[in-house]
């Protein structure tokens, strides 16, 4: 019971201290508010509780009063915004309470005041405001007028310039923010800071390009032309990645040359980026970093190379990066679970972001070079940790890791060795169970990969019920999931028995089938049309399938040759014609279609030799002369002007049309035509999919 | 056919004008990366040894392109080539540069950049170019980087710091291939068939790789560890030895009011009096203004018995009373002076009162002597002869007594704007203070009359200045006085008085061998003194250095230290002990071999 009285005693105590600091604030003599402001000042530093107290006893309101009053003196408004900043320093409720207070627009207005001090501390309070997590960002884009002030501010002192800058770079988090400063001259005035003798200032300026220039192309291309006392800005980048220079600042330094060689400004060639941007940033894979550096640098490395297989070469054989890298799953590392406790917790919150990092880097490295691959997965316990990456709790560890598995799928060695010895299809096909979105495109393009004929975990993949799996996938919304969906299915059914192909047809259902024939993606229509090619190969399967499909597919078929579509996709459709005018029964199905049949003639004479090539393919297959009504066929063709076609191709330009339709004309065609030809082609999609 | 290649590198050599250029780049660069190495004691590599070699292997273009000429059937055939010498451990960290030219016929090109002894077994650490494997004392190879072939530029650098080596490959760093490297390693360079041909670059051009971004990563590092060099409990000691140590060294050169405030401010005490200190410096003051006569008269005054004792330093002192003489500072012949001494009693900026270090002189950082000031308040004593770079120093670990220990003095600061008034008065020593224009700094003017009409205020400056001022300042008072430069002041009486000083020397001198046998030492000086009789202008013949105000230091330096010693005092501030001593330990630290040294240089840490 003691106790039980004590506190609120003591709770009340507090209470009535922090109430006579705040009643001070209502004095009427202006010297003693000042007084009182001060003492409160004084009062509140490095005390949360005290703060929490004065917010709630309606000290905020009070202080942005007198902050905002011309009648109050210069010293006491800086005096407030000082208290106000104080109070900033506080927890994310202290942030949440002081921005409902809308000390926001206050403080930007108080910025219009000539007296440097309270600017200064306005400016200060604004900056830890805007630093945190909790404050909408675009509080500092309502009003028009406050950017083009605060550029007109940064002239004003080295703090000014410190936490503008610093604002500045928290507050840019999309395109439109980039625009907005870019337009209002941020690259001419940000600049010159990056030489300012206070570090700080230099630090701050440079995280603001790496904000700006992120992803935006406009801003990058800017930047390679401007000149900091006569130096190009590169350059200037260039001596703050010089190794002796703080990590941080090499580190920043590195992402604004990454960004602007990403955007284009600057060639992945130049020597600031393979002697300098890039070794610096693996330089922040090794050990000796710390466990944040460490992930940003693999993270913004990743993104340097990712389009450049040259870089990923360069990279890696620099200092030795691919062994450097496994070090980053060995955290929380044994040793420091038992010595400390704080360690542990440390390697704890940073081993899902390490452990991603390095998943991207390594998907990012093998994303081309076959000995890339190779080296990576003949890493100590790689595949091992890329299948329980597959499978950890942290989405963002999951996508990763997937992503790695699909940059090596498209090895196809590694297909048919690592990739089988360690079953990864197995904790993949459970990812694709149920997961978000980003991690089912990946997880799926891997799996059309895996689907690939020459790869042995087709087979097992097939008997888990996949099927059913990828037939879902197409009646998404995401088109990259449809694609995915289809690629596979498409994969699935190149060479595969009349079992597969009844099943993927049954599951997939004709109606869908032909809903993904009118897909608004062209890729999903032209992985749609593989599929059907491939569904329609080998005779007994062209004719089992059309004549169970055939109204449809004849009717898509002439709905996709009248259609506004790709050279592309009519070649495609072309060579599924082809394909038709290779089975025994289903080749009527075109000699009776008077339509088709004045289409293809179309395509002989088309321009463009790809679509005369397929539609000669199809002709040659229809006069075949071995098979039966063969001369009815060449007939009717030879009635339909067919001859006087061929006979024009004979001399045409490109070489292999010419062969074919001299071929044609004497209707001694290779035997099985349709299927080597089918073959290649489903190869160029093979292909496809490994490079994509 | 050997003999060839060197007949061709030898007729390179003479006159040829691009050839001179890259040799004097190749000097500026190894002097920039290896600032630490004394190439006296361990001279770096500049081209491969046309001795050290196998006959198979051809030198060509200076002893840098290396081409094979055997016949290279198999693994026996292999020859190799190093550099002249091996990696000094002073450098830190080493590197050099190898470009493939040519590849040759097949894929077994190799490389064994370090190997201190010739040949492809023992001890030797290499990358081969065929695999790209790294091989390590014989063995089998170990897959390290990628392979290299004609075009690339393949690079080693040796870290003596921490003993590994890492290779570069077209300027990016391949990773570290070996650890636990011995000493003194070779550059090497390993063929094995016909028609490979490789050119070295150990500096005559800038390397592909940045290897001074990478030295600036160590020099910081090392930086760091002696900044966060962990002094545990001793934190509050640490302070006071601090103090002590600034505290002894204001006192050793007498700036007895400095250290007397320094004492107030710290609450510490100083040990010896104040009269003593004062003492003191009026007789450096002596000295250093060229008044040597008047110097020993005190000397002997205050500390009766101490030149008794040191017959060698009453000798030396007398030597430079009779330079004084010469010059027609001292007082014995300025007394006969009519006109007015004004620019000799000046003391013309002595360039060496105070430390002075990296910063202000750039000189400092090449070794050997060609810098007429030095650091450290330390002078040599004849800048011909310093062959180190603190010769004060050296001595008080080496035990030499060479080099007289350092010199500072201090009156009043910055050379023009002391107008110390002469006062006149009858007391010998009054104190006016009086503070600098533009520093908070106390000084103490000293008038001392003599019975002799003048204004005796030496001009002596403090603190630090930059070089030229120094010399401006040297070129202004050589002005003044040439015109009237003349021997005793052009006196008459006084040259009399200066020859019959000389016969008294040579009696001092005379009976100094009598009692302590012969001294070379003595005779020299003594030789040197007269010779400056023999010309019509001293000031401007071969002995006229000694005519110099700045000759006055050590002599100075030597007497405040003999007047210390016999007060029981230390002859040598313990700063200066310090000094010396983290010098030495660095040179040490060179000999035996620890790499750190080449960055955690003493006079990094001067300002």
């Amino acid at each position: 019971t003691k106790c039980v009285h004590l506190s609120p005693v003591s709770l009340s105590e507090v209470t009535a201290t922090s109430r006579h600091y705040v009643d001070r604030l209502f004095d009427p003599d202006p010297q003693k508010v000042l007084q009182g402001v001060i003492d409160m000042k004084n009062a509140v530093i490095g005390n949360n509780k005290q703060k929490a107290n004065l917010i709630v006893l309606g000290a905020v309101p009070r202080l942005l009063y007198l902050l905002q009053q011309g009648s109050s003196s210069s010293e006491l408004r800086a005096e407030c915004a000082v208290v106000l900043g104080s109070l900033a320093m506080g927890t994310e409720n202290n942030i949440k309470s002081l921005v409902d207070c809308h000390i926001i627009p206050a403080l930007l207005q108080g910025l219009l005041c000539p007296d440097l001090i309270f600017i200064e501390a306005c400016l200060r309070c604004l900056r830890t405001v805007f630093i945190s997590p909790v404050t909408p960002v675009q509080l500092l884009y309502t009003d028009p007028t406050v950017i083009p002030h605060l550029m007109s501010l940064l002239c004003r002192s080295q703090r000014t310039q410190e936490y503008i800058t610093q604002i500045f770079s928290h507050c840019c988090k999309t395109p439109e923010h980039q625009t907005v400063l870019f337009n209002h001259g941020a690259i001419q005035n940000i600049a010159p800071l990056l030489i300012s003798p206070s570090y700080k200032v230099r630090m701050q300026a440079l995280k603001c390009f790496s904000v700006l220039a992120y992803e935006n192309t406009q801003v990058s291309m800017t930047l390679v032309n401007v000149l900091v006392d006569e130096e190009l800005l590169s350059q200037v980048f260039v001596r703050m990645m010089q190794r002796d220079q703080p990590i941080d600042m090499q580190l920043t330094a590195a992402k604004c040359l990454t960004y602007m060689c990403r955007a284009g400004a600057i060639r992945t060639d130049d020597s600031c980026i393979v002697l300098k941007t890039l070794p610096c940033l693996v330089r922040m894979c090794s050990k000796e970093r710390l466990l944040e550096e460490r992930v940003e640098g693999a993270e913004t490395l990743a993104y340097l190379m990712e389009p450049d297989v040259e870089l990923q070469r360069i990279a890696s054989v620099t200092d030795h990066l691919v062994a450097m890298l496994a070090d980053y799953f060995k955290y929380p590392s044994s040793v420091s679970a038992i010595t400390d406790i704080k360690r542990l917790d440390h390697d704890l919150k940073h081993a899902h972001e390490l452990r991603q990092a390095a998943f991207k880097l390594y998907a990012s490295l093998g994303s081309n070079d076959e000995d890339i691959r190779k080296k990576i997965t003949e890493t100590e316990n790689m595949m091992d940790r890329i299948v329980s990456g597959l499978s950890e709790s942290s989405v963002k560890v999951r996508l990763a890791a997937v992503r790695c598995l699909h940059s090596l799928s498209r090895s196809v060695q590694q297909l048919r060795t690592s990739f089988h010895d360690h079953a990864v299809w197995k904790p993949l096909m459970k990812l694709l169970q149920n997961a978000p979105d980003e991690v089912l495109v990946m997880a799926s393009s891997t799996l059309c990969n895996l689907l690939l004929e020459f790869s042995p975990s087709k087979e097992p993949i097939l008997e888990s019920g996949v099927i059913e799996l990828l037939c879902s996938l197409t009646q998404s919304d995401s088109p990259a999931l449809r694609v995915n969906g289809i690629w596979a299915l498409m994969n699935m059914a190149f060479q595969a028995d009349q079992k597969v192909k009844g099943e993927i047809v049954r599951a997939l259902g004709t109606e869908q089938l032909f809903r993904l024939l009118s897909d608004p993606d062209s890729n999903v229509l032209m992985k749609t049309l593989g599929l059907l090619r491939n569904l329609l190969s080998t005779r007994p399967h062209i004719d089992q399938v059309m004549s169970s499909h055939g109204k449809q597919i004849m009717q898509a078929v002439t709905l996709i040759l009248e259609g506004e579509h790709s050279i592309e996709v009519k070649e495609q459709t072309l060579c599924i014609l082809a394909n038709i005018a290779d089975g025994n029964t289903a080749k009527e199905l075109i000699m009776t279609n008077d339509d088709i049949l004045q289409k293809i003639k179309y395509y002989m004479a088309h321009s463009n030799v790809k679509l005369q090539l397929a539609a000669t393919f199809c002709i040659s297959n229809l006069i075949w002369n071995e098979e039966d009504g063969s001369q009815e066929r060449q007939d009717k063709l030879r009635e339909l002007g067919f001859v006087d076609i061929l006979h024009k191709l004979t001399q045409a330009s490109d070489p292999n049309l010419c062969d074919r339709s001299d071929t044609a004309t004497h209707t001694s065609l290779p035997l099985s035509f349709s299927f080597s030809l089918h073959k290649t082609d489903a190869h160029k999609h093979a292909h496809c999919v490994v490079g994509y | 056919m050997d003999a060839m290649a060197e007949l061709g590198a030898g007729s390179l050599l003479l006159g040829d004008p691009a050839f001179n250029y890259q040799e004097h780049e190749l000097n500026e660069r190894l002097k920039r990366l290896y600032p630490a190495v004394n190439e006296d004691e361990t001279p770096l590599p500049r081209s491969w040894s046309p001795k050290d070699k196998y006959s198979y292997i051809g030198l060509s273009q200076n002893n840098l392109r290396v081409h094979y000429k055997g016949h290279g059937k198999n693994h026996k055939d292999a020859a190799s080539v190093r550099a002249t010498h091996p990696i000094p451990a002073a450098c830190g960290i080493y590197y050099f540069e190898v470009k493939i030219v040519s590849k040759g016929l097949d894929f077994l090109s190799s490389l064994l950049p370090l190997s201190p002894i010739l040949g492809w077994d023992k001890h030797s650490y290499g990358y081969h170019g065929d695999d790209g494997h790294s091989f390590c004392s014989s063995g089998t190879g170990q897959p390290y980087g990628p392979t290299f072939t004609t075009g690339d530029v393949i690079g080693c650098c040796v870290n003596l710091i921490n003993n590994t080596c890492f290779y570069t490959k077209n300027g990016i760093s391949l990773g570290v291939a070996f650890t636990d490297l011995p000493p003194n390693l070779y550059p090497t360079v390993g063929l094995q068939t016909p028609g490979e041909i490789v050119d070295a670059n150990f500096g005559q051009q800038p390397f592909v790789f940045d290897i001074e971004d990478y030295m600036s990563e160590w020099r910081a590092k090392i930086h760091g560890m002696i900044a966060r060099f962990p002094i545990g409990e001793r934190l509050g000691e640490w302070q006071a030895v601090l103090q002590n140590m600034v505290s002894t060294y204001l006192v050793h050169h007498g700036y007895c009011a400095t250290a007397t405030a320094f004492a107030r401010a710290t609450e510490t005490l100083i040990q010896e009096d104040q009269t003593s200190i004062k003492n003191r410096q009026r007789i450096q003051k002596l000295v250093l203004a060229g008044r040597v006569g008047e110097a020993i008269e005190a000397t002997q005054h205050l500390y009766p018995g101490l030149l008794e004792h040191n017959p060698n330093l009453l000798f030396m002192l007398k030597c430079r009373q009779f330079v004084e003489m010469v010059n027609g500072t001292d007082s014995e012949v300025r007394c006969f002076s009519v006109r007015s001494p004004k620019s000799q009693d000046s003391y013309p900026g002595s360039p060496s009162l105070s430390p002075r270090h990296g910063a202000t002189n750039p000189n400092l950082h090449s070794a050997g002597a060609d810098s007429p000031t030095c650091s450290n308040g330390v002078t040599p004593p004849n800048k011909n002869k310093s062959h180190n770079k603190y010769p004060g120093i050296s001595s008080a670990s080496s035990s030499s007594s060479s080099s007289p220990s350092s010199v500072n003095y201090s009156e009043s600061n910055s050379t023009d704007s002391t107008k110390s008034q002469p006062h006149s008065g009858t007391s010998n020593q009054e104190e006016t203070r009086c503070v600098a224009s533009d520093s908070e700094m106390e000084i103490e003017a000293e008038h001392y009359t003599n019975g002799v009409a003048e204004n005796p205020s030496a001009r002596i400056m403090n603190g630090t200045y930059k070089h030229q001022e120094i010399l401006q300042a040297q070129d202004i008072s050589l002005e003044d006085s040439c015109a009237s430069r003349q021997l005793c002041g052009g006196n008459q009486a006084a040259t009399e008085r200066m020859i019959q000083f000389g016969r008294e020397l040579q009696g001092l001198n005379e009976q100094l061998c009598r009692e302590y046998g012969k001294n070379v030492t003595h005779k020299k000086m003594l030789q040197d003194a007269f010779s400056l009789l023999a010309y019509s202008d001293p000031w401007n013949c071969p002995v006229g250095q000694q005519l110099d105000p700045m000759q006055r230091e050590n002599i100075c330096s030597a007497l405040n230290s003999a007047i210390l010693e016999s007060q029981n005092l230390p002859k040598q501030p313990p700063l200066m002990l310090a000094l010396g001593q983290a010098t030495e330990c660095v040179q040490l630290m060179a000999r035996v071999r620890s790499g750190s040294c080449s960055f955690a240089r003493v006079d990094n840490f001067l300002h």
